[in-house]
């Protein structure tokens, strides 16, 4: 008898415990694209962000990337969408005309303090006198290396210029009879990272300017331009420390083991470390011939969208202040491997000279962010650029040149 | 009520038919008509998926019509239909014909035939991927240089890409066809045959005199349905070429991906839609021009 009375009112003190937490709970929604990292960081903020805010529920939503655009553009015209989103940076235009997203209020985002404490690209998230949107962290390249290949060649450290980098790679690329490449010195494959690579580091460090009139006007179309694609295609075509489309991928290829050097992005990092035998070292992207040093920097931001009202945006403007404050940042940095985006977090002495994010962090301080209208547009030019010439044997300058007339024809559709 | 009751038998008939076809009617119109219909209104839009729409009036066709990309696209779907259909026709007839005469291990070797079409193509395509792969890697190439033979560029070329592709894809069909060419061996009747042995005609006069027009139906619905698939062939491309999709330089972009491409990496939704109304046209043409050709006469 007692025992029947006890459970019963332990059932319903759990009924009204259960009951008074719905009542007051706002829920909101939080989407992103699939990516491990991303994902478990995430998970973490919400965890920390609701032990703090026990009234608010962060649901969060992700998808494959190959889809990720088309599931935000699709749902949040209908309604159904998001409070909170995370998008690509070069498509907030696209966001902000169609009136999907708001500005963040003035008082808990006050644009001085912004530009204040973030780094400086992040000011391309203006409109007018507010932001849109902010990141938490920024990412940048840098060139990876195997350390065990390295060893093995009996090479001291990583290249500090591109003439070093040719050398070295030299030294690990590998043969077979028949004279088959079955290890790469360099990864190449425009269809990764390398069309920054080429576009905002290479064209730069050989004397040019890959576009004017704030990324409107395609400028590579130039000596450098050639000179840079002359390089690129080099490594292939002159010295054979590498092969377009070896092992699929140029990042498979390095997690294997089958390549020397391969240059990516900050967010790598993660799956590298999973990647059982690989001892990997990273460095900053090589100087040019001159000694510049130039990288490409690009972003995520989180931004609020229009669904959110009431007491959903009140909870969307808390959820925002959080994931882009410095323990979010840090949280990030430490689990995903992406940059903080504020100094204050990335330039503190443990950050700035980590054996990891370093590289990277430093490679902030000169890096360039690409404007783009439509990105995998504007890669799938250059990728068609190197393929016409290492395929079809078109000559280098013809191709250029025909790269150049594509990727303007395309500019302009989309800003006129 | 009263209305129901004066009704005469037959009128009652008709009713309770057109209440259980009303069913599939409005499905077809919820699920069929009003996006086709939608497709062709957006075709003459300008369309973000983010933004309004806007008129664009012909704009989207002119488009089209002056792009080298749209061009290249067409020859490249009429390259798989032109070569795929002919050669899994014959592959598969040539295999139902001499599966139909063998009684050893029939079910099985049927099964192993069928397997392909069973299996995801997405999966498929991505084995093949790794069979065409340069060395170290790859299976074939692989297989190249143990015996000594310079290695074949199969996925990075502009030759040989499509005919790469194209091979998994038919193979992936055949399973199909077989099955529907036995069924249609099987349904010609014995008597014909025993006319024929009686007559002691050779076995090619017996193939192409009683088995082949015969067949004639099976074929027309096969050419027609394997025309369909080819046309609208994407899987098998999209999933081995998806760092360059439809690539190297566009030489094995079937229009379903240029379709694709328009509408979810450019968000340039009227100009997909205008290039899926040039794709129903073609689909249409085909198989009117193929049911005309192939009708009895």
């Amino acid at each position: 008898m007692n025992a029947l009375r006890n459970w019963a009112m332990a059932a319903a003190a759990s009924a009204a415990a259960l009951f008074a937490g719905a009542a007051n709970a706002v829920e909101i929604e939080y989407w992103q694209y699939f990516f491990d990292a991303r994902v478990a960081a995430m998970e973490q903020l919400i965890e920390n962000f609701e032990a703090a805010n026990p009234d608010i529920t962060v649901t969060m939503t992700h998808f494959p990337y190959a889809d990720y655009r088309t599931k935000v553009a699709a749902a949040i015209p209908a309604g159904e969408g998001p409070d909170v989103v995370q998008l690509f940076y070069g498509w907030l235009n696209d966001y902000v005309e169609a009136e999907l997203i708001q500005p963040l209020p003035t008082d808990a985002f006050p644009p001085s303090m912004i530009e204040e404490e973030f780094f400086p690209m992040v000011q391309a998230m203006k409109r007018g006198d507010a932001y849109m949107a902010l990141p938490t962290a920024v990412r940048s390249l840098a060139l990876f290396y195997n350390e065990r290949l390295f060893d093995e060649a009996g090479i001291d450290g990583p290249p500090e210029t591109l003439d070093e980098l040719v050398e070295i790679a030299k030294k690990l690329t590998k043969r077979d009879a028949a004279g088959n490449i079955t290890q790469v010195g360099i990864t190449a494959g425009m269809n990764a990272q390398d069309h920054h690579w080429w576009r905002e580091v290479l064209v730069r460090q050989f004397g040019g300017d890959p576009y004017m009139d704030d990324y409107r006007t395609v400028n590579y179309n130039s000596d450098a331009g050639f000179k840079a694609l002359e390089f690129y295609l080099g490594l292939a075509r002159d010295h054979g420390v590498t092969a377009f489309g070896f092992m699929d991928e140029p990042q498979a290829a390095f997690k294997a083991g089958r390549a020397g050097m391969h240059i990516d992005g900050s967010f790598r990092i993660g799956s590298l470390n999973k990647t059982r035998g690989l001892k990997w070292g990273v460095t900053e992207l090589p100087a040019g011939p001159d000694g510049t040093r130039s990288n490409y920097s690009s972003y995520w931001v989180n931004g609020i969208t229009t669904k959110a009202t009431g007491e959903k945006y009140d909870a969307a403007v808390k959820f925002m202040a959080y994931v882009t404050s410095d323990e979010a940042m840090q949280i990030w940095l430490d689990v995903v491997g992406e940059l903080p985006a504020k100094p204050s977090v990335g330039m503190t002495e443990a950050n700035a000279n980590d054996e990891v994010f370093g590289p990277f962090i430093r490679g902030l301080a000169y890096a360039n962010t690409t404007k783009f209208a439509n990105e995998s547009g504007q890669r799938q030019i250059l990728m068609d650029m190197v393929q016409r010439v290492d395929i079809e044997g078109q000559p280098l300058g013809a191709s250029l040149d025909e790269a150049a007339v594509a990727e303007q024809a395309l500019l302009d559709e989309y800003y006129n | 009520m009263g209305f129901y009751k004066n009704l005469s038998i037959r009128q009652k008939q008709i009713v309770w038919a057109w209440a259980f076809l009303a069913l599939p009617v409005v499905f077809y119109v919820v699920i069929r008509f009003y996006p086709t219909g939608n497709a062709v209104l957006i075709s003459f839009q300008d369309w973000n998926l983010l933004g309004d729409r806007t008129w664009a009036g012909a704009e989207n066709y002119l488009k089209l019509w002056h792009d080298p990309v749209f061009w290249k696209v067409f020859r490249n779907t009429f390259a798989y239909l032109i070569i795929g259909t002919p050669v899994s026709l014959v592959i598969s007839f040539v295999i139902a014909y001499h599966l139909d005469k063998l009684r050893f291990m029939h079910g099985f070797l049927r099964m192993l035939y069928f397997l392909p079409f069973m299996t995801s193509a997405v999966a498929m395509a991505w084995v093949w991927r790794w069979f065409y792969q340069p060395v170290p890697i790859g299976l074939f190439n692989n297989f190249l240089a143990a015996v000594g033979i310079p290695q074949i560029e199969f996925l990075r070329s502009t030759t040989n890409a499509l005919p790469a592709i194209l091979a998994p894809a038919v193979w992936a069909g055949l399973g199909f066809q077989v099955i529907i060419f036995m069924a249609g061996l099987r349904a010609i009747p014995k008597s014909y045959y025993e006319a024929a042995r009686i007559d002691g005609v050779p076995w090619w006069t017996v193939l192409f005199e009683i088995t082949i027009p015969l067949l004639k139906p099976t074929i027309v619905f096969i050419v027609v349905f394997s025309s369909i698939g080819f046309l609208r062939i994407f899987d098998h491309v999209f999933n081995m070429t998806t760092n360059d999709p439809g690539g190297p330089l566009n030489s094995t972009k079937p229009l379903v991906l240029m379709i694709y491409q328009s509408a979810f990496t450019d968000f340039d939704m009227g100009y997909a839609a205008a290039q899926t109304v040039v794709l129903f046209l073609i689909l249409l043409l085909v198989s009117l021009l193929q049911l005309r050709i192939l009708r009895d006469r």
